[in-house]
């Protein structure tokens, strides 16, 4: 439990107080990952499962390392080898692993609003590890700490947001973090990757890329995935890198010191150029470690690590 | 057996007394006297024609484990319905007179209350081939529609609505253009991008409104719009009827009661389709019932069984049950607000959608069969989705507080409900 909470389903549930309390954890946990021993015992004895219902690289091994880091027994299952192949629910699959004993089940699933379902039906701690086009908590909680990292502060910050918002769960998560920070998020896309009223979550929606990285302190990339050309919602990646794409010459609309952000995996030439991906201010890599932090920060919170926070 | 109803109050206001005689009302007026069987204290209760849904999913054959005949017009009772036209959408599909027959025959048999089969427009609800809409109407048929599946094809549209006209079949059409619904689950809007679900644009639904409004306008045929849920649909069919089409329509008591914010928390018993739109679709709608746009209220009954509700929000079933509900949502909301009279509410339940279907029903009146639903008005009672005799409890509505609750029910001169509880 975390503040009342027993489940992580998305930022839009956590307070400001929350996110600023698992950034603050994050920051030792960190430490911990640096140091040539990671071994801890801040999980000891706690049983945790990843289910992960939908491809994942980064993710999955991001947790199951923040739970090998943090001396918790865990455990893996995904849907080529989980019975839901065999015609189980999915409510089913986690009830079984449930009874196992497990004291926390991370969850990715292709379908809004799962991890939310099954937290409602089951004991264990539910985490979100990415559902459908709905949040990806974790991964905008590791952003909030790799700006606060890099700017020290997020408050006041200006904020571009650009790619396929529509489909993007880690947008509407980075939304509601920043929002929730006070940072200033301006966003912009192909109108067709526009969910409707988005400006309602408190952004501004700019016509170019270019008015919305135009002075910001941090810009975010999103991955444009392929199939969505093949369903017409933009001409062509050629097209799409020369009116959206992020290089060289764009970026310099940001500030001077802006950061460059991407949750990858990142499609060189099309989202970001190649020289840009692997620039000074491009910090895609070091999003990758803190996300480890950051989840063991999160794991910590609402398993009842041993690790004890003091302000 | 003889039933005198005594003291009651017909939608206009007016007292009367009705005299029920082997099954057919045969006495209306002040201070009748007759030796009875059974008499009936109506004082200060609601007397109606028997309600009329002319929209609703009895799943029977083929998906009894949801409801079946029995189940599904025992609930239809309970809700003051004491006819039902059922959607042909079943395993196997009512294309053809075998499951026309089926389906009558077991009606006549089993069923609480009288049931009118509709059947397929098209063999197998594929949109390809016209279904024996001739000899489904011989078997008992109603109308027909490819209700939960629209029909794609404009030109084979045409040819169903000129060959149903022939056979004096009304045509029900599903209104829904599968490539703008964008695999959503819930209406397109604010909600939608909060909650990170695909959006259903209301434009799906507009655009084959406005299909079927020009081909009956073409034509000259009528045609009759399921279940409006936008703004735009009320418009579209509004201008229509001005133009002097023969166009008319139905919507549901969800798309006047409720709107999309329903979802939130990923709500399954808030899915169905046409989705739950916004404020300002339901204030619309209720724009359209009052000044007659909208001609009738349709429950959509869509019994699921728990297991296809409590799942992922996208792999849950659309559609709620309606029957034991809607009267009270229509009377609590509509008549209660001031916005229909009660009158006006009975002509939207049972009159119209009777002249729409052509089932002689709807109207209470001597020599008219004893089809009569008593209700109380006055006593507010709590929805309690548990307590439904539908075989399916999926309903959004478990712990509103409404008026308007069927107290003795009447088919064809039975009492099939008496005091709230079915007999």
């Amino acid at each position: 439990m975390f503040h009342g909470q027993k489940d992580l389903i998305g930022i839009k549930q956590l307070s400001r107080q929350q996110i600023e309390e698992i950034l603050d954890v994050a920051k030792t946990m960190k430490y911990i990952i640096n140091q040539p021993t990671k071994r801890t015992v801040y999980l000891q004895g706690k049983s945790i499962v990843t289910l992960f219902c939908e491809n994942s690289t980064r993710t999955k091994l991001s947790f199951e390392s923040a739970v090998k880091y943090m001396g918790g027994m865990a455990g893996s299952l995904s849907t080529s080898t989980s019975s839901t192949q065999k015609g189980e629910s999915l409510l089913d699959t986690v009830k079984t692993i449930n009874q196992m004993g497990t004291n926390c089940v991370i969850i990715r699933h292709s379908m809004s609003g799962t991890p939310e379902f099954i937290g409602k039906n089951v004991d264990a701690c539910i985490i979100n590890a990415g559902d459908g086009m709905n949040e990806h908590p974790t991964q905008a909680l590791l952003d909030m700490f790799t700006i606060m990292e890099e700017k020290g502060k997020i408050e006041g910050l200006k904020v571009a947001i650009v790619g396929d918002i529509y489909h993007s769960r880690v947008a509407r998560s980075d939304i509601y973090a920043l929002t929730k920070l006070g940072a200033k998020v301006k966003i912009s896309a192909p109108a067709t990757l526009l969910p409707p009223y988005i400006e309602k979550l408190g952004v501004d929606v700019c016509e170019t890329v270019d008015d919305a990285i135009k002075d910001a302190d941090v810009v975010m990339a999103l991955r444009i995935q392929n199939e969505r050309q093949k369903n017409g919602l933009f001409p062509s990646t050629d097209e799409y890198s020369k009116f959206f794409g992020l290089n060289d010459e764009r970026i310099k609309l940001a500030k001077p010191d802006a950061i460059l952000m991407h949750p990858g995996p990142v499609n060189r030439g099309v989202e970001l150029t190649p020289e840009l991906a692997d620039s000074e201010r491009a910090v895609v890599l070091e999003q990758v470690t803190n996300g480890v932090a950051v989840r063991m920060a999160v794991l910590n919170c609402f398993l009842g690590g041993t690790y004890e926070h003091t302000n | 057996m003889n039933i005198l109803i005594k003291n009651g109050t017909l939608a206009n206001d007016n007292q009367t007394d009705l005299y029920i005689e082997n099954g057919i009302i045969v006495k209306m007026g002040q201070n009748l006297d007759f030796t009875c069987d059974v008499l009936i204290d109506a004082k200060n209760k609601l007397v109606a024609p028997g309600l009329v849904d002319m929209h609703c999913h009895l799943r029977d054959p083929g998906q009894e484990y949801k409801e079946d005949i029995v189940t599904g017009t025992k609930s239809a009772v309970m809700g003051g319905f004491t006819s039902v036209a059922c959607m042909p959408n079943t395993t196997p599909v009512a294309d053809n007179k075998i499951v026309i027959s089926y389906i009558v025959n077991k009606a006549k048999e089993k069923a609480y209350a009288n049931v009118y089969p509709i059947g397929a427009i098209s063999k197998g609800l594929c949109g390809q081939q016209l279904a024996e809409m001739g000899d489904m109407k011989e078997a008992g048929a109603v109308a027909v529609s490819d209700d939960g599946k629209p029909v794609e094809n404009a030109n084979f549209m045409k040819n169903a609505l000129l060959y149903a006209n022939g056979f004096g079949l009304p045509v029900i059409s599903h209104c829904e253009d599968m490539s703008l619904k964008n695999d959503g689950s819930m209406n397109e809007g604010y909600t939608s991008t909060y909650m990170g679900l695909r959006g259903i644009s209301r434009a799906s639904e507009e655009v084959m409104v406005s299909r079927e409004c020009i081909l009956a306008e073409t034509y000259n045929v009528p045609v009759h719009i399921a279940h409006v849920s936008t703004k735009g649909s009320v418009e579209i069919v509004r201008q229509a009827k001005k133009r002097g089409v023969k166009v008319t329509c139905e919507t549901c008591p969800h798309y006047f009661t409720l709107t999309e914010e329903m979802v939130e928390g990923f709500n399954t018993n808030a899915k169905m389709n046409p989705p739950l739109r916004t404020k300002e679709d339901v204030e619309a709608i209720v724009e359209g019932l009052k000044d007659g746009t909208i001609d009738a209220i349709a429950t959509d009954h869509a019994p699921h069984a728990i297991d296809e509700k409590n799942c992922e929000f996208d792999m849950a079933l659309n559609g709620i049950v309606g029957l034991e509900t809607a009267f009270g949502l229509s009377y609590t909301y509509l008549v209660k607000t001031g916005i229909l009279s009660t009158a006006e509410l009975i002509e939207k339940l049972s009159t119209n959608p009777s002249r729409i279907l052509k089932i002689n029903k709807g109207e209470l009146k001597e020599g008219a069969v004893a089809d009569i639903s008593v209700f109380d008005l006055d006593n507010q009672y709590t929805v309690k989705t548990e307590e439904f005799m539908s075989k399916s409890k999926n309903s959004p509505y478990d712990g509103f507080e409404l008026y308007g609750k069927a107290d003795t029910v009447i088919v064809k001169g039975k009492i099939v409900v008496e005091k709230g509880e079915l007999k």
